[in-house]
């Protein structure tokens, strides 16, 4: 399963550092057939590196997501803002669909609760044990690397806190 | 018109808060207070600023500055990293950039202008979301002009991605690019990359000039409206060189009137503080700068794309100055100080920067090898400023003897748009929500005004989820009446 993954955040804000430490993480892994995207935001222009992909993954952190982490798919969405500063994972899914006329692939998001995100934190205690937790589901993830797994592990009921 | 500003007995008015429920740092809020008939009273637009900028800089050596200031604004970290590495050039004593050196900084600024203005026009401004109003035969109108641009979609993605790698070919990276330093840059363009980039902007300055005839299609189907939606006169300010021709990356500051009677003209930004003064109000964590001469109630400003085409003598391209004219042509000589006329002269600037973007491609010096200027006496103080894609953006520092940062102040784009933008909502408040029951097409208005000027709300920090717009009914004595979601 060709995937990419986007990881997005400003690791000089905190926890919003998540995404791209889990990211960094996968790209240390070097799975195959694995691309990594990291950036502060996602843009119209990251539908881009959903083409050619079977699957997308995005990882996030999340100031009110449920500890310590949720893992759900996600679909197209339009996304309407009175600021272009960044979109949701379901917008690049719906730039891909109109901008491409195609299906977007099958995606998912693994979003990691944070509790501070102040401009020139580091990540707070909670968040780096978040982090080991999200990156030990993520690596089972990998293990099974299907949509039909992840569509199940989308399913389950979440982690315990 | 009745000054919107504060109203003389809030606590016997109704309160509406239109407020982004979002999980960011930074967001927007508008208050609106109204009496049992629906009559306003006080307008505000609330936006909560970067916190912490002086913490995070100071204390810092002044070379790790255009670094760090790139993690302030997830959406332009190439204008903090080159108002900053302006102050710092004269801060770390070097003299006058080596030609290269200015003319690849300089296309990596077109760059950011190209993909910024491409992102807001194409995605968020795009007709189908231009006007969320609830008249069916302008949205009919609006949706005609579209199908004429079937493609609109994949130009503005494709339009953002030629920027991004602008920016990846001269910064080094997509974000935390370290390519330009005090003094220059660190590293050449290569021939490769640069016929990577010249074999895509022909295309780019053709969507360009497109989007513009867009822009005109859609202002003919109404131009009243176009020309008066969240209409507010004000003062404009930005940078022209020295022949009084737009110049994004460097120049003097100009500041002209609402009827275009010159204000201040080619002051060196360094003395910014002898032409404008940062003022606070005490129901708002932004600033409030406005012109000196003027005071605060005469003196604010508008920047950003409809003032600088308006206050420049010439747009030094040629296709971008036949749109200018034309644009001018709309007020008949006076300037035009419509919200929505930002969307036209937006697209005139990606045009122009497009255009600029090329003749670089096709400079020969835009390879060149010579990248750092030459070095003399450190200096204790700098100022950086260049048009950012919102507007003016000045970075001031100072350093002390062991070269860390001592002092910083930023005056973002969004700042200096302050006063103006609440001017504009409190026009399209005066004009379409006043003694009307609130609708949430008519709350809309708000929004495509707030939109018209983009403003910056400190992204940097983005966690997962939407950022839906709320909107709250509050009586007088605080209790929720109606709340209504979009997004």
């Amino acid at each position: 399963m060709r995937l990419v993954v986007f990881g997005w955040g400003n690791d000089a804000r905190g926890d919003d550092g998540l995404g791209p430490l889990l990211l960094a993480r996968v790209a240390d892994a070097a799975w195959p057939d694995v691309t990594t995207i990291e950036d502060f935001q996602l843009q119209i222009e990251h539908a881009l590196d959903l083409d050619g992909a079977e699957a997308a993954l995005f990882l996030d952190a999340g100031r009110e997501t449920p500890a310590p982490f949720v893992f759900t798919e996600v679909a197209a969405r339009r996304g309407e803002s009175h600021t272009t500063h960044a979109l949701a994972p379901e917008a690049v899914l719906d730039v891909y669909a109109r901008s491409l006329g195609k299906t977007p692939p099958p995606s998912f998001a693994l979003c990691v609760r944070g509790e501070r995100f102040e401009l020139g934190e580091g990540l707070s205690a909670e968040a780096a044990e978040r982090l080991e937790a999200a990156w030990d589901f993520l690596q089972g993830l990998m293990r099974e690397r299907t949509v039909e797994a992840w569509r199940r592990a989308a399913r389950a009921p979440a982690p315990s806190p | 018109m009745l000054n919107l500003e504060t109203a003389q007995a809030p606590h016997k008015l109704r309160r509406v808060a239109i407020e982004p429920v979002t999980r960011v740092e930074g967001h927007g809020k508008v208050t609106i207070l109204l009496d049992e008939e629906n009559r306003i009273h006080q307008v505000r637009l609330h936006i909560v600023e970067f916190r912490g900028f002086e913490i995070f800089i100071r204390g810092r050596p002044y070379w790790e500055v255009p670094i760090a200031v790139q993690r302030l604004c997830g959406i332009c970290p190439v204008s903090h990293l080159l108002a900053a590495t302006k102050a710092m050039d004269v801060i770390a004593g070097y003299g006058p950039l080596t030609p290269t050196a200015e003319k690849l900084r300089r296309l990596l600024h077109y760059g950011q202008i190209v993909q910024s203005h491409a992102l807001h026009f194409f995605h968020l401004s795009s007709p189908d979301l231009l006007l969320g109003f609830e008249s069916e035969v302008a949205k009919r109108n609006i949706f005609g002009v579209a199908a004429a641009f079937p493609d609109l979609a994949v130009q503005g993605v494709m339009t953002r991605k030629f920027g991004q790698q602008v920016i990846a070919h001269i910064a080094g990276k997509r974000i935390h690019g370290t390519g330009v330093i005090p003094g220059g840059v660190n590293k050449p363009l290569s021939v490769g990359d640069r016929d990577s980039m010249r074999g895509g902007i022909d295309q780019i300055v053709d969507w360009s000039k497109a989007a513009v005839g867009l822009v005109i299609k859609l202002h003919e189907t109404n131009p009243d409206f176009y020309k008066g939606f969240g209409e507010s006169r004000a003062n404009m300010m930005g940078l022209v060189d020295e022949r009084g021709a737009l110049d994004f990356y460097h120049g003097g500051l100009r500041a002209r009137d609402a009827d275009g009677g010159p204000i201040f003209d080619h002051v060196d930004y360094a003395t910014y503080k002898s032409v404008l003064q940062e003022d606070v109000k005490n129901w708002s964590y932004m600033k409030f700068p406005h012109i000196k001469t003027l005071g605060a109630d005469k003196g604010w400003y508008r920047v950003g794309p409809l003032a600088r085409v308006q206050i420049c003598d010439v747009m030094p391209t040629p296709l971008a100055e036949v749109e200018r004219r034309t644009f001018l042509a709309v007020g008949g000589g006076k300037p035009v100080h419509g919200a929505l006329m930002y969307h036209w002269a937006r697209m005139i600037e990606m045009l122009h920067a497009a255009e600029r973007a090329r003749e670089l491609l096709d400079d020969p010096d835009i390879v060149g090898t010579d990248l750092m200027a030459d070095k003399g006496p450190r200096r204790r103080e700098g100022v950086g400023v260049i048009e950012a894609p919102r507007g003016t953006l000045f970075h001031h520092y100072r350093v002390d003897e062991n070269d860390l940062t001592t002092y910083c102040n930023l005056i973002v784009s969004t700042t200096n748009n302050n006063q103006a933008m609440n001017e504009a909502i409190r026009a399209v408040a005066s004009r379409y929500l006043s003694g009307r029951e609130l609708t949430e097409g008519l709350l809309n208005h708000i929004e495509v005004a707030i939109r018209a000027y983009d403003p910056c709300l400190s992204c940097a920090t983005h966690a997962l989820g939407q950022m839906p717009l709320e909107v709250d009914l509050i009586d007088a004595d605080g209790a929720l009446v109606a709340r209504a979601r979009k997004g």
